[in-house]
């Protein structure tokens, strides 16, 4: 008797069910809950006050991202108390900790898989909802409110009633100076900022497959931004190597009995998905956004749209841009590369390639912060550090940093961002002040022409 | 968990889309570590507009938010929540919600109502016209009514079960305790972790 053909998320999903009853969402088993400071607090209160243990503090692990400093100067009092509470909270629980000015530091979707945690077919939860990011390597991850956090803590399951599936295939070649930045952006003007909601996306196809790892979590990351709390990518030779060179990776046998279980997790042949949409890879360009969600989004080749609709207009009053004014004569004051969507060494490694004997354009600010500890190790190695100092950037430490603008690395009132993270809502980099979101290459050539550019556009 | 039974009260009509929960609370508020304390931050940037909803006396006391589709979307802060219920909100009434901000409202007993876009379209109108009007949600039927408003609305009964009774997941999920310890005897040693298990009980 054979079963039914099943996509990779129902093979996950169906492989973590501890209790299921009719009329009742499905108990699943997490197998490693990432922590950080901001939305754990109140769950480690709850457990103190119903008396509860952590059930499985050997698969939590926690760090300080969210609200770290990234350069020099004093650290406000409020955010100190915030993580001495996720310290004082790891240790009487015994979680693991990567705290601030720890070589593990960095953000918390950055260092899961750079550890080997992050492996295929696990269920991956975290009080963040880019959780999703987790998804490149073939793992089921979504992000949590904090109640859920509590849940988790305390039974190391989740209660979830199971979401539809819905196949996203890219195919062909992407054009040069396309990135997975660029697929995810256009992905999202396409299926809208709700098209996901219900939904755990598969990105599947050649170009998608034509990914490095680095890229599949950028494409991954941003799920969320379509709405879907999960987006999966089917392990390959390309996730294994990935995984051969981290800490957590399991070795000699183990390894072999590890490749041939995550071998069988890619979708089934003749496997059917609950909504399919199909995009050509050729016909993608660079993306901006002009607007405050990040389906509000055009080719650098195209001018700022007319609205169509009165979210738009507003959206386009709180950015200050008027319709058919080219993306091109936008001028930003900031670039900010760095958050869980770009902050890894390829992206690092673009945006330097472009930056290497370049200066930034007169009166732009420009910074960049690297993904975590590790990575600002790797780049600094690389020489990469050098290149964007000279180029006129700030070198930061591991943070979330400008990307929610919780620490001091803000926007002011007014001010405008080429900003390689993942929300361009209003007032999200800083209150009152205008994201643009790109790819690190953009970014980079923007940081140097003062004007969003390709790096074409600045010639040889 | 506060349990949800039925309630009545004057709205609030807030008609944008997508609201996103950096809307609700932008992200600078969210260094406290208690769940309290959220409401005085609600729409924080919005508010500074004397001109915006929630700053109209005749909006006083509203405890029903009525609003456009795919409300709470972008972060998973369970603090937007917060605000909402510190504010004095019972229930939401939208065309479509998203997924996390849904769980989290019924992790905490905000009660998130799908309606079609033309009910919320109808009930936004007569709150418009009269600020005064009352709106009864009632989760034992299923039902939200207004004055010549009779509307039912979908939610599972597993959902619709715990928050009427208010119940604690946590105490629900451990009733299943056997099962999750012999998930665990089932996982492959090879699986991630990050210290040795913990000693077996007895």
């Amino acid at each position: 008797m054979g079963t039914a053909p099943m996509t990779l998320a129902e093979k996950v999903w169906e492989r973590h069910v501890v209790h299921r009853a009719e009329g009742e969402p499905d108990l699943l088993y997490v197998d490693l809950h990432l922590v950080h400071e901001v939305t754990s607090p109140e769950a480690f209160d709850g457990l103190r006050m119903a008396g509860r243990a952590l059930r499985r503090p050997d698969l939590t692990v926690a760090t300080m991202d969210h609200n770290v400093p990234t350069g020099p100067g004093p650290i406000d009092p409020v955010s100190v108390r915030q993580m001495e509470a996720l310290s004082r909270n790891c240790r009487e629980f015994g979680v693991t900790l990567y705290p601030t000015g720890d070589r593990g530091q960095g953000i918390v979707h950055v260092i899961g898989p750079q550890m080997g945690l992050t492996q295929p077919g696990l269920v991956i939860v975290c009080g963040d909802s880019h959780t999703s990011t987790h998804g490149a390597f073939g793992a089921l991850a979504f992000g949590i409110g904090t109640s859920e956090v509590e849940h988790v803590l305390a039974t190391q399951t989740l209660p979830q009633k199971r979401p539809g599936t819905m196949a996203i295939t890219v195919e062909g070649d992407l054009p040069p100076g396309v990135s997975a930045k660029d697929v995810i952006l256009g992905i999202i003007a396409r299926i809208g900022t709700g098209g996901g909601v219900g939904h755990i996306l598969e990105y599947r196809g050649s170009a998608i497959r034509s990914l490095g790892m680095e890229g599949r979590m950028t494409v991954c990351n941003m799920s969320i931004e379509a709405g879907a709390r999960a987006g999966v990518v089917a392990p390959d030779d390309t996730t294994y190597a990935w995984l051969e060179r981290t800490p957590h990776a399991p070795t000699g046998p183990a390894w072999e009995a590890a490749l041939e279980e995550w071998r069988s997790l890619p979708t089934d042949d003749g496997a059917a998905f609950d909504a399919e949409v199909e995009i050509d890879a050729g016909s993608l360009r660079p993306h901006v956004s002009w607007g405050t969600n990040p389906a509000q989004t055009v080719t650098i080749d195209d001018v700022v749209p007319e609205p169509a609709d009165d979210a738009a207009a507003r959206a386009l009053a709180y950015m200050a841009l008027s319709p058919g004014t080219p993306i091109r004569d936008i001028r930003p004051d900031t670039v900010f590369i760095g958050s869980c969507t770009n902050s890894r060494l390829t992206d690092l490694r673009e945006a330097a390639a472009i930056l290497r004997g370049r200066r930034v354009a007169p009166g732009l600010r420009a910074m960049v912060v690297p993904g975590s500890m590790l990575v600002k190790h790797q780049a600094e190695r690389e020489g990469l550090d050098e290149v964007f100092r000279r180029a006129g950037f700030d070198w930061r430490d591991a943070g979330c940093s400008m990307c929610l603008g919780m620490n001091p690395d803000q926007l002011a009132p007014g001010e405008r961002s080429a900003s390689t993270s993942n929300r361009n809502f209003e007032g999200r980099q800083g209150a009152g002040g205008r994201t643009h979101l790109v790819s690190p290459a953009v970014a980079a050539a923007t940081a140097v022409a003062g004007h969003f550019a390709t790096p074409e556009d600045l010639g040889p | 968990m506060r349990a949800f039974t039925t309630h009545t009260g004057r709205a609030l009509p807030l008609d944008r889309a997508d609201v996103d929960t950096d809307q609700i609370i932008p992200a600078v508020h969210l260094r406290r570590i208690e769940r309290t304390g959220f409401g005085p931050f609600l729409f924080e940037a919005w508010r500074k507009d004397p001109s915006f909803v929630l700053n109209r006396p005749e909006h006083a006391g509203a405890t029903i938010l009525v609003t456009g589709p795919n409300f709470g979307g972008g972060s998973s802060r369970e603090h937007a929540v917060w605000a909402l219920e510190d504010h004095g909100f019972r229930a939401i009434l939208a065309p479509s919600f998203a997924d996390i901000f849904r769980n989290n409202c019924t992790k905490v007993g905000l009660l998130p109502v799908e309606l079609p876009e033309t009910a919320v379209r109808t009930l936004m109108g007569l709150v418009a016209a009269e600020p005064a009007t009352e709106i009864t949600v009632d989760l034992r039927a299923r039902l939200v009514t207004a004055p010549g408003v009779e509307q039912p609305f979908a939610m599972d009964d597993f959902t619709r079960w715990r928050l009427l009774e208010g119940l604690d997941d946590i105490g629900l999920t451990l009733r299943h305790e056997d099962e999750i310890a012999a998930f665990e005897r089932s996982r492959p040693a090879r699986l991630p972790s990050l210290a040795p298990p913990p000693a077996p009980a007895g």
